[in-house]
């Protein structure tokens, strides 16, 4: 059926392809993460910034939600040799399809969200490899754990493990211990495929196995699977971080009208998708990797009017100065 | 702040409710001569109708009627492929499990306007039973009315299948069909019904993972059909075997679990490969022998 789909989106493209294209705009064509649009975190947010393109930038786009795995490098082709001038790839997933159709079309720019460097791999001319400095905002969000963790205990849950997620950890781990050196740090990934992205149940025991052995706030980097985790936070009465995107609402428990979720370390994957695009338009697309940290504002966390009176204004006032530092370079959050 | 043990024998228990009921499913529908690789894809329907039904209702109770329903629906191409049309079965099964993740996510979107996630359900509120409620362990099943349910669905089978007239030719029928036709069993029959008997089983099976997070996530089954099926072997195709079966894997996670929020590090990789390592061992007649019901998978073909 994904197969037809794909001849059905293939048919439609060369139907479109027929029009002709206003000179000036840009044509933008974006293939979505496995999870699709409606994901509530790294798809939406990349939508957004399309979304956000096409309303100030006057930008025309198209998408492609690939289905599996082999319909990620057809689906780029499919862009690719249409007529847009610039195509995204949305995930680390796509990091080898990029690298090898970038090179078959260079006259088309490309660019990779969550690009992961391969050690000898050259990163092709035209594609922006865009990638985010997780482990400075998951010290923020680290930082905040451990001021406000009563038990002296905090939790880290990843969901597969790779080192795009360790990541995380490690930077969750330098802004606990940033804070409190004494803080115990628990900590578990829920597999090692791309399924433990999308089990929260998994998720649900791990993190009912941390909270039991005394840790009051556990963080989450699973996508799905962090759906578990704030499932338990519910039951037990605990608190956790979200990822990616504001998880306010994921945690909000409405029988009790209890908010469980304090914070979420954020990535700004929508200013990345309407920077690289407001950028090509103006001829400064940038080659490369591109790395987005807290000083380019790629990565933060959640601090509004909703989650205001769950974190004391103390923690925010260590927390904040601990940004300040990171920013200027006086603290290095380190990678693993 | 239990023990560690406690921890982890309840763990095990909440983790082995799935796999039980799946394999459960797999165990009558393996007997009567079907084999049913479609457990990963009945169960993910299953607690997709859960939810859509709960959310509708707003009552788990009529969601889990639904679940049962949507389990029965999706293994019955199954079965008409199997029994009446005599094709592969591993191949119809395989066909139900790829198809349940493509038609969750299309109504996942229609629906809830999502392409990962439903929005929250109503679950089924916890019973509390005095002083059994208070016992570490103990508490965990009873206050749980599916844990309560599944173990008396497991009394009922394993008397069906081993004390009845019905059981008695439902066995037959996985044996030797043709013996069977000629004492005047309606094998079709029977085998309509296991299949159909383990559509309800392993739609609970989908129920309980959709009940204990409250939502429906895309492809939120992760397998666990599969050690369902690993279980069945495992089992020998017991109802009592499969309990055992289910309880170890659940326990090898637990297990894992614990050790990784102890800070014992043990490679995930190692846990999640145990039941099919176990499977394989069992299989290879390492633990004694394991004989599956001689015509199963094999079509019966009137003469």
């Amino acid at each position: 059926m994904k197969k037809f789909l794909l001849f059905g989106i293939f048919v439609l493209l060369a139907a479109c392809s027929g029009k002709v294209s206003q000179k000036g705009s840009l044509r933008v064509g974006l293939v979505f993460d496995v999870g699709g649009r409606g994901d509530k975190s790294f798809n939406d947010s990349a939508y957004r910034g399309l979304e956000e393109a096409k309303k100030n930038l006057g930008i025309y786009y198209e998408f492609i939600e690939p289905g599996g795995g082999s319909d990620r490098e057809s689906a780029l082709r499919m862009l690719a040799s249409g007529n847009f001038d610039l195509i995204f790839g949305i995930g680390f997933m796509f990091t080898d399809d990029m690298n090898h159709v970038a090179k078959e079309f260079p006259e088309k720019k490309f660019a990779c969200i969550d690009y992961s460097v391969i050690p000898g791999v050259e990163i092709p001319q035209n594609l922006s490899a865009i990638k985010f400095k997780e482990e400075e905002g998951s010290a923020l969000v680290g930082a905040i754990a451990a001021g406000l963790s009563k038990t002296n205990t905090v939790g880290f849950i990843g969901g597969m493990d790779i080192p795009l997620i360790h990541k995380f950890e490690a930077g969750y781990k330098f802004g606990v211990h940033f804070i409190n050196p004494k803080c115990r740090i628990l900590t578990a990934y829920a597999g090692i495929t791309g399924e433990a992205f999308k089990n929260p149940a998994k998720g649900y025991e791990l993190a009912v196995s941390q909270y039991k052995r005394g840790a009051d706030i556990i963080y989450h980097a699973a996508g799905s699977t962090g759906l578990g985790v704030f499932e338990a936070a519910r039951n037990l009465d605990r608190l956790a971080i979200g990822v990616d995107s504001d998880q306010f609402e994921d945690g909000f428990d409405e029988k009790t009208g209890k908010a469980h979720v304090v914070t979420s370390m954020i990535k700004r994957v929508d200013n990345a998708v309407f920077e690289t695009i407001e950028d090509a338009l103006n001829g400064k697309f940038k080659q490369g990797l591109v790395e987005l940290g807290l000083k380019e504002g790629g990565v933060g966390y959640v601090y509004n009017s909703k989650n205001k009176n769950l974190i004391l204004p103390d923690v925010i006032k260590k927390v904040e100065a601990f940004k300040k530092q990171i920013i200027e370079g006086k603290i290095k959050v380190p990678k693993k | 702040m239990d023990s560690g043990f406690v921890l982890i024998a309840e763990q095990t228990v909440s983790i082995s409710v799935p796999f039980f009921l799946a394999a459960l499913g797999g165990v009558i529908c393996e007997r009567a001569g079907v084999v049913n690789i479609a457990l990963e894809g009945i169960m993910l329907n299953g607690a997709f109708c859960q939810v859509l039904v709960t959310y509708w209702t707003g009552n788990p109770w009529l969601g889990l009627l639904a679940a049962t329903a949507g389990g029965v629906l999706t293994v019955l191409p199954h079965a008409v492929a199997s029994i009446k049309f005599r094709v592969n079965q591993i191949v119809s099964g395989l066909a139900i499990n790829l198809g349940a993740v493509g038609i969750t996510k299309f109504f996942l979107k229609i629906v809830f306007d999502s392409s990962s996630n439903s929005e929250r359900i109503v679950g089924i509120s916890a019973l509390n039973i005095p002083i059994l409620s208070k016992i570490p362990i103990i508490r965990e099943i009873v206050s749980n009315p599916l844990i309560l349910i599944a173990i008396g669905l497991f009394v009922v089978i394993q008397i069906f299948l081993f004390k009845t007239k019905w059981g008695l030719r439902l066995r037959a029928a996985g044996e030797s069909a043709e013996a069977s036709v000629s004492v005047g069993i309606n094998v079709v029959k029977i085998r309509y019904f296991a299949c159909l008997a383990s559509g309800v089983l392993a739609g609970l099976a989908g129920a309980w993972l959709a009940l204990s997070q409250h939502q429906f996530t895309d492809g939120m089954s992760g397998g666990r059909g599969y050690i369902a099926l690993a279980a069945v072997i495992f089992g020998r195709w017991k109802p009592n075997g499969v309990l055992i079966a289910s309880l170890i894997f659940g326990f090898a996670e637990a297990l894992q679990i614990g050790l990784q929020s102890a800070g014992i590090e043990i490679p995930t990789q190692f846990v999640q490969m145990i039941p099919y390592l176990v499977t394989i061992i069992v299989l290879a007649g390492f633990v004694g022998r394991a004989r599956p019901p001689a015509d199963d998978g094999k079509p019966y073909e009137p003469a």
